[in-house]
C-alpha cells in the first residue's frame, strides 16, 4: 500500500509542472502586449514600464517560468491591481461560497443519482427503469445554467417560493444560506445526478451478475436483502470513482452556477477578472482550481485502493 | 429482404437498426438544414434592432416571441444554429486531427510517449471548462478563438483515446506480421492502425461534438465567447437572462434548442458505441 500511496503522489508532480506551466503561458497568448492591454489604452509609458517590470515580463521567458514556479511553491500568486491585495488573499475570501455550493451540489447530486440507479437496475426493464433511464439522459443532456434560469422563473418569480439570487454565509444566517442554496445546488447537481445514476445502474447490473449474488439467492435469502445489501455493497465500489469525477466536474459547474445566481465565490471572482483584465487573478483562480481537481483525483484514486485491494498491485 | 452482400452494406444495416443511431441522425439533420436555411426560413434579420417591439411575447408574427432589442427570437435561434454547429463540428474536427497524430506518435514512439501523455495529464488536470474560459479571456471573444480554445481542451481525452486504440493493436498478429515484412512505422500507423481506429473515433466524435456545442454556449452566456453581437444560443439566453422577470421565452427557446442539439448527438454517440464497440455498451 505504501508503494502504491509514493507511486501515485510522485505522479500529481509531473501533473502540476504542466498546469502550472500552461498557467503561466496564459499571459502570453494575450495579442499584442500583455501590460498595455491590462492597463488600457490611458496608461503611460512609465505606469507600463513599471508594470511590466512588477511582473518580471522585462526578462526572458525562462527565467520568467523558473521565477513563476518559484512564486507559486512559495504561495504567492501575484498582486491583483484591481482589487488592491494579494491574489492568495482575494481567493481565500471568495472561497466559502464556492465550497459551500459544490457541497450542497454533491450532496443533491449523490441523493437523486444512486438511489435512481439502483432501483433502475432493481427493476431493469420495467416502466421505472426506462423513466429513470429517460430522465438520466434528458439530465445529460439539459445545460445546468439553462435549467437555473428556468427554475428561477418557475420557483423564484412565478411561485415565489425562493430566492432568485444571492448568498448568505451558513455561519452567519444559516436558515437564509440554505434558503439561498436550494436553486442553485440543484440545478448544479442536477446533470451529475443524472451520470451518476447512470453508472450506478450499469455499477448496479454488474454487481447482480456475480456469483456471490447467485449463492445468495440459492440460500433463499429474501430478493431485497440481496440486492440491497449484498449487490448494493459491491455495486459502490466503481461509483466512489464516480464521485470524485463529479466533485472535479463540479468544480467547472460551480463558476456559471454562481454567475447565474449571483453568489459572490471563485467563479464571479474569475469572471469579473476577466472583464477587468486583471490577468494574475485570473491566473490564480485558474491555478487553485486545477490543482484542487488534481488533489481531489488524487484522494479518490486513494481512497479507491483502500477499498479495492486489487487497484494496489496494477 | 435480400441479403446484405458487402460488410458495408452489414455495417449500414446494423447502424439503420439502431434506434440512438437513426433518431440522432435525423434530429441532428433537421438542426443542420435550419442552420443552412436560416436565411431564408428566418422571418425577421436577427440582428435587427426594433426597439419599438422589444419583449414581444410568442405570437403568430413572432413565433418565439422578441428579446429586448426587438430581435425576432425564433430567426435568433435558427441563426445561433449556425454558430453552434460551426463550433462544434470544427472543434470535432480539430480534435480529431490533433488527437490522432498525437495518439498515433505516443503510441508508436515509445521516446514520445511519456512527455506527450504527461503534457496530455496536465491538460486533462484542469477542469474543462474553466480551461477554455481560461483561454478565451486570454485571446479576447470570436468564434475562431473558442473553437481552438475548445479544441485544445477536448484534444487530450482522443489523444489518449487512439493512442490505447494503439496500443492494444499493436500487439495484434497482423501488425506483428506487417511489421515482420519490414513495413515503416508510419506505414502500419497510417494502413493498417489508423483504420481500426475509425470506430472509437466517431463514438468520441460526436460526444465532443455535443460538449463543444454546451461549452460554446456557456462561454457566450458568461460573455467570453463569440462577439454579443452574434447571434448564438449562448448569447441569447445571455441577454434572457436579464428579463427573465417580464420575458421568459427570450432564454426559454434557445436553451431548448440546446438540449435537444445536446440530446440528438448524445442518442447518436450512444448508438454508434452500441454498434461499433458491443463490448462497451451499457445495459
Amino acid at each position: 500500500m505504501f508503494a502504491y500511496l509514493v507511486r501515485r503522489g510522485l505522479a500529481v508532480i509531473p501533473v502540476m509542472a504542466v498546469v502550472v506551466t500552461v498557467v503561466f503561458l496564459l499571459i502570453h497568448l494575450i495579442p499584442g502586449d500583455p501590460v498595455s492591454v491590462m492597463l488600457g489604452p490611458d496608461a503611460t509609458p512609465g505606469q507600463i514600464d513599471a508594470t511590466r517590470a512588477a511582473l518580471g515580463l522585462d526578462r526572458p521567458l525562462y527565467a520568467q517560468l523558473l521565477g513563476f514556479y518559484g512564486r507559486v511553491l512559495r504561495g504567492d500568486l501575484g498582486q491583483s491591481y484591481f482589487l488592491d491585495r494579494p491574489v492568495v488573499t482575494a481567493i481565500v475570501e471568495r472561497a466559502e461560497p464556492t465550497l459551500m455550493l459544490m457541497v450542497c451540489a454533491l450532496l443533491v447530486a449523490v441523493v437523486i443519482g444512486v438511489p435512481s440507479g439502483v432501483v433502475a437496475a432493481a427493476h431493469r426493464g420495467s416502466l421505472w427503469d426506462r423513466g429513470l433511464m429517460l430522465g438520466s439522459l434528458l439530465g445529460v443532456c439539459v445545460p445546468g445554467f439553462w435549467l437555473s434560469l428556468n427554475f428561477i422563473y418557475l420557483f423564484a418569480v412565478r411561485l415565489g417560493w425562493l430566492p432568485a439570487a444571492g448568498y448568505a454565509s451558513l455561519f452567519a444566517d444559516p436558515v437564509s444560506a440554505l434558503r439561498y442554496m436550494v436553486l442553485p445546488a440543484v440545478s448544479l447537481g442536477f446533470n451529475q445526478s443524472a451520470l451518476i445514476a447512470r453508472i450506478s445502474r450499469s455499477c448496479m447490473l454488474e454487481a447482480l451478475q456475480q456469483d456471490y449474488v447467485r449463492t445468495a439467492q440459492a440460500k433463499g435469502l429474501p430478493e431485497r436483502t440481496v440486492t440491497y445489501v449484498h449487490a448494493f455493497r459491491n455495486a459502490l465500489v466503481p461509483v466512489v470513482t464516480v464521485i470524485g469525477v463529479t466533485t472535479a466536474v463540479l468544480i467547472g459547474g460551480a463558476v456559471i452556477t454562481e454567475i447565474v445566481f449571483n453568489i459572490p465565490g471563485l467563479g464571479r471572482l474569475v469572471i469579473s477578472a476577466i472583464l477587468r483584465r486583471d490577468y494574475p487573478v485570473v491566473q490564480g483562480v485558474v491555478l487553485v482550481t486545477a490543482s484542487t481537481y488534481v488533489l481531489i483525483n488524487l484522494l479518490v484514486d486513494i481512497l479507491y485502493a483502500f477499498i479495492d485491494p486489487r487497484i494496489r498491485y496494477d | 429482404m435480400t441479403e446484405p452482400r458487402t460488410e458495408r452494406q452489414r455495417w449500414a444495416r446494423r447502424l439503420l437498426r439502431n434506434g440512438g443511431v437513426v433518431t440522432g441522425a435525423a434530429i441532428l439533420l433537421v438542426l443542420v438544414a435550419a442552420a443552412l436555411l436560416a436565411d431564408v426560413v428566418s422571418p425577421y434579420n436577427p440582428t435587427r434592432l426594433t426597439p419599438a417591439n422589444r419583449l414581444k411575447p410568442p405570437s403568430a408574427q413572432h413565433y418565439l416571441g422578441t428579446d429586448e432589442f426587438g430581435r425576432d427570437v425564433y430567426s435568433l435561434v435558427l441563426h445561433g444554429a449556425r454558430v453552434s454547429l460551426l463550433v462544434g463540428l470544427t472543434t470535432m474536427l480539430l480534435t480529431s486531427a490533433g488527437g490522432i497524430v498525437i495518439g498515433l506518435a505516443a503510441g508508436f514512439s515509445r521516446r514520445l510517449d511519456v512527455p506527450l501523455m504527461r503534457c496530455m495529464d496536465g491538460l486533462m488536470a484542469f477542469p474543462a471548462i474553466l480551461l477554455a474560459i481560461a483561454l478565451m479571456a486570454a485571446r479576447g471573444p470570436g468564434v475562431w478563438n473558442v473553437i481552438v480554445a475548445l479544441s485544445v481542451v477536448y484534444m487530450p481525452r482522443t489523444a489518449m483515446l487512439i493512442r490505447s486504440t494503439v496500443l492494444s493493436l499493436r500487439e495484434l498478429d497482423y501488425i506483428q506480421a506487417a511489421r515482420a515484412l519490414g513495413r515503416r512505422d508510419s506505414t502500419i500507423a497510417l494502413r493498417h492502425v489508423l483504420p481500426n481506429c475509425v470506430g472509437p473515433l466517431l463514438v468520441q466524435g460526436s460526444f465532443v461534438f455535443a460538449y463543444a456545442i454546451l461549452a460554446e454556449a456557456i462561454l457566450g452566456f458568461l460573455g467570453v465567447g463569440v462577439p454579443p453581437y452574434v447571434p448564438s444560443w449562448g448569447n441569447v439566453i445571455a441577454s434572457g437572462k436579464n428579463v427573465i422577470r417580464e420575458a421568459f421565452w427570450v432564454s426559454l427557446f434557445p436553451g431548448l434548442a440546446l438540449t435537444v442539439a445536446g440530446l440528438s448527438l448524445n442518442l447518436l454517440g450512444d448508438g454508434l458505441r452500441d454498434v461499433l464497440d458491443p463490448r462497451l455498451r451499457v445495459r
